[in-house]
């Protein structure tokens, strides 16, 4: 059957040729590459990330502040005013974070959540200094919604004018922490692009140091597997305190967590004492809150004096200039 | 002013209560929010409501559990007029219905012209669901629900809360990212754009994760794919809703009348109809099959046919055959024995079952729980899981509580607020009080207990520092507590190290312990349901169950 056959001619052959040739050699390049590509993947290699956020020292001031009043809000500003002003810390146009304890699904009369009041306080005190934006975040223990909310201070936050920042496993970062214990860990990336950083943790009870205060806050600037910490905890907290080193720490001592902490959750755990402690030493702040409230010595918090080694302050408290105030 | 056409007016109600449905189940979900104060933790929406508008809930309800749980009383609204107007319910309002009308106007090679009137000609296959109404109530006498295994809202909810949005989640924050990461500026802000816009409406504050999640997805996918073929076949073969609203509409007044002399044997109107309930002329009309699309009123290109009030034609009710009836009666008469004569929750504990807080007992759970997911939907630690085979063949799809996934938080009780039958009794985060003193409270709702594997313990096996079971502890007293001991470690030197301890009149088996051990893979605290509040006999220690 002559119709069956396909008259081909010798163009049309050639230009099937090249076709098949084409896409033979295209096929060929590309395995080629890729083969060249072939290596063991392995996680994203840390970042090596800007650190300390601290401000020059002034021999006038004072380098810690312990206020004690009624108002939470007005012992926060007391306190900024005494080392010498938001203007000292904070300059026209930063980038502000602020660091509070949002760690538990806890209302903040349970006190196991900083104060919102005095979170709130410290964003509009950065917020009329100047400073472009004001974070204000952490990351939590529990469901990150429920902590932000419950712990009222989300709602206090924003309400000043704080950019209140929930955090989402896309803002981790793989970060170098080039400590002697820590070293790749994933960060919360808001704390590697800012100017500047003032830690407001809450003074709480914890059964592995006896006490959890500012430098245990920065365990909320990571993420991974952070419950290993615990397992060198106090190598650890040097480490995170070395790589942050806060523009300004206040702690709020207005209520404290005195058992059961850090959740804590039953009100009789509760202690009122009305107090803030602020300051730009973190290593003499700790001290001082853990010996004021806790008795506990220098001895039994073997992390101060780590600290101290490292430079980032001195645990004797009583020799740093300090203004002590009731309103 | 012309009156808008019937099906127009069908149409429009189809997709009013679609999207109503899709969006109260989005808002099953705490979303937590920057302007609400500390304690509005409840659900701005009542994210249920569908299940309280449906009679086959409550009446499975009613039969397994001798009374109504709140709310269900609303299905009344959907039942009686019903008996008057006939299934406008299937037609007009059911959202997974309406999927099933949507993927059905797709043209497939078995709907084709002839081919298609022919499959839309009633079938005696369609009295399947009937046989399966009759074996899921007689199973509710027995005292079970599983009447949800195929309840259409309990499917919807179940497969499309649990799989389709948390896949189809998946899917947009993987293209999100890859717009966000993007090297250029302008794709970034739009990613950005989008990524806020989809936030609002979408997609989930993290990724939920489900277990058996893909075997629900393919059920549904399954189920779709049928209308491929048949029209509907869901709603006219295997629905026991859609039966159930047939046999109470057996004596409704509003009827399909043909007029024999206007019909021409086109067979048009069997092009789009529905129910399969032969609307064509000839043969008489099967009511109880009829969704009142009014698609075959519409088609009619001589008028012949048309919905009136007291009708006064012949119809079809449901026409049962006896021996299917006695075989769906068996069926559900024996499936509950059959089920309760294997070992389950009277004779053999799976301690893994980790219900709820506020779930009823075994027993009465399992006749209360229609295996909707509404609980697991809502719980913002994404904790309650579809169960395999941890509450037996009866409790498929019962939630279970697995606390590496996620633990019972302490101040949270959503599940309880969404459970639409009762199964996990309504209670208030004051009467769950996690925070407080467990010991001494008159009433706990405890869901297990927690036990330690000493032999993978830190502070216990390798002379390691932890305590980060205590620290996640949310009682107080804490349920933990600790003893400071004397080690040697492996390099011989001598270490102090803080091992735990469990005090079981203080552990609510919450499983935060569990969820937080550091021991990554197989933890080395874990929770187990003996101890669970709702259970008496499920119990360790003598003094412990109050209330």
């Amino acid at each position: 059957m002559q119709s069956d056959l396909i008259h081909l001619s010798r163009r049309d052959a050639l230009i099937k040729l090249l076709r098949v040739a084409g896409a033979g050699a295209g096929a060929a390049g590309l395995g080629l590459w890729l083969s060249e590509h072939s290596w063991r993947p392995e996680p994203a290699l840390a970042m090596a990330a800007k650190r300390g956020h601290t401000i020059a020292a002034d021999l006038k001031l004072p380098e810690m502040a312990i206020i004690t009043g009624d108002d939470p809000a007005q012992l926060a500003r007391e306190a900024i005013e005494e080392l010498g002003g938001i203007r000292r810390f904070i300059a026209r146009g930063d980038i502000v974070l602020v660091k509070p304890n949002i760690g538990w699904d806890r209302t903040p009369e349970q006190a196991a959540n900083t104060n919102p009041d005095v979170v709130a306080e410290i964003v509009r005190q950065c917020s009329n200094a100047g400073a472009k934006r004001v974070i204000v975040t952490d990351v939590s223990c529990n469901d990150p919604r429920r902590c932000f909310q419950r712990s009222g201070i989300a709602e206090a936050a924003q309400r000043v004018g704080a950019e209140v920042v929930l955090p989402d496993p896309a803002m981790f970062k793989e970060v170098d922490l080039q400590g002697e214990t820590l070293r790749a860990w994933p960060v919360l990336d808001l704390f590697l692009n800012v100017d500047k950083v003032i830690n407001v943790p809450i003074a709480k009870h914890h059964s592995l140091t006896g006490t959890t205060l500012g430098m245990k806050n920065w365990y909320g600037m990571l993420g991974g597997p952070r419950h290993q910490l615990h397992q060198k905890i106090h190598e650890s907290l040097v480490d995170l305190a070395d790589f942050v080193r806060p523009t300004l720490t206040i702690i709020d001592c207005y209520r404290i967590l005195v058992r059961n902490g850090p959740t804590g959750g039953n009100l009789q755990d509760v202690l009122l004492k009305k107090t803030l402690v602020a300051g730009t030493d973190p290593v003499a702040l700790d001290a001082y809150v853990a010996k004021a409230y806790w008795n506990l010595e220098v001895a039994s918090l073997p992390y101060l004096r780590m600290a101290a080694n490292r430079g980032l302050g001195t645990y004797e408290f009583e020799k740093v200039r300090t203004q002590i105030k009731t309103l | 002013m012309r009156f808008p056409k019937p099906t127009k007016l069908r149409t429009l109600s189809q997709i009013v209560f679609f999207f109503l449905f899709l969006f109260l189940l989005l808002r099953t979900e705490f979303r937590g929010s920057l302007t609400a104060s500390a304690s509005e933790t409840r659900l701005a929406y009542p994210v249920s409501l569908f299940f309280q508008f449906d009679p086959l809930v409550a009446i499975s309800n009613a039969l397994s559990s001798h009374s109504l749980y709140r709310g269900l009383l609303w299905s009344l609204v959907v039942l009686i007029p019903t008996m008057f107007l006939g299934r406008f319910f299937c037609g007009w309002i059911c959202p997974l219905g309406s999927i099933h009308h949507f993927f059905s106007s797709f043209k497939s090679e078995s709907k084709r012209g002839k081919q298609l009137i022919d499959s839309n000609r009633y079938k005696r296959w369609q009295t399947t669901k009937y046989y399966l109404l009759i074996a899921s109530l007689v199973a509710a006498v027995f005292g079970t629900g599983i009447v949800g295994w195929l309840d259409p809202f309990s499917l919807l909810v179940r497969s499309v809360g649990l799989s389709i949005l948390p896949a189809t989640n998946y899917s947009l924050q993987a293209a999100l990212g890859v717009l966000e990461r993007s090297r250029y500026a302008s794709v970034q802000t739009l990613g950005s754009i989008l990524h806020f816009i989809l936030g609002a409406l979408l997609l989930s504050f993290k990724q939920p994760h489900f277990r058996l999640g893909i075997w629900l997805g393919l059920i549904f996918v399954f189920l779709v794919a049928l209308n491929f073929r048949i029209t509907r076949f869901w709603c006219r073969a295997l629905c026991p809703l859609g039966a159930l609203l047939g046999v109470v509409s057996r004596w409704s007044v509003l009827g399909l009348v043909k007029n024999p002399e206007h019909c021409n044997d086109c067979n048009r109107c069997l092009l789009r109809c529905q129910g399969g309930d032969d609307p064509v002329g000839g043969v008489p009309w099967h009511q109880p099959e009829c969704h009142l699309c009014m698609n075959c009123v519409d088609e009619c290109p001589e008028h012949g046919l048309r919905f009136q009030f007291f009708p006064g034609q012949k119809t079809v009710g449901t026409s049962l055959q006896r021996r299917k009836v006695l075989t769906g009666l068996a069926a559900g008469a024996a499936v509950v024995p059959l089920m309760r004569s294997t070992p389950g929750f009277a004779t053999e504990r799976n301690e893994r079952l980790l219900r709820p807080p506020g779930a009823l007992d075994e027993q009465y759970f399992l006749a209360r729980c229609i295996r909707c997911g509404e609980c697991m939907k809502v719980c913002p630690n994404n904790a309650l899981h579809p169960a395999f085979s941890e509450a037996g063949i009866e409790g498929l799809w019962t939630p279970v509580l697995v606390p590496r996934i996620g633990y019972c938080e302490s101040s949270c009780v959503l599940c309880s607020q969404v459970c639409p039958t009762g199964a996990i009794w309504e209670i208030t985060e004051k009467e769950k009080g996690w925070s407080g003193d467990v010991a001494h409270a008159d009433k706990t709702f405890r869901l297990g207990t927690a036990f330690y594997d000493r032999g993978r313990c830190l502070p216990w096996a390798m002379a390691t520092e932890c305590i980060v079971c205590e620290e996640w502890c949310p009682t107080s007293p804490k349920a933990i507590h600790l003893q400071t001991v004397d080690l040697i470690d492996a390099a011989g030197n001598s270490k102090q190290v803080k091992q735990p301890y469990l005090d079981p009149s203080r552990c609510v088996g919450c499983g935060a312990c569990e969820y937080a051990c550091p021991v990554q893979d197989r933890p080395a605290v874990y929770v187990t349901s003996v101890g669970e509040s709702r259970s008496r006999t499920n119990q360790i220690l003598l003094n412990r169950r109050k209330g």
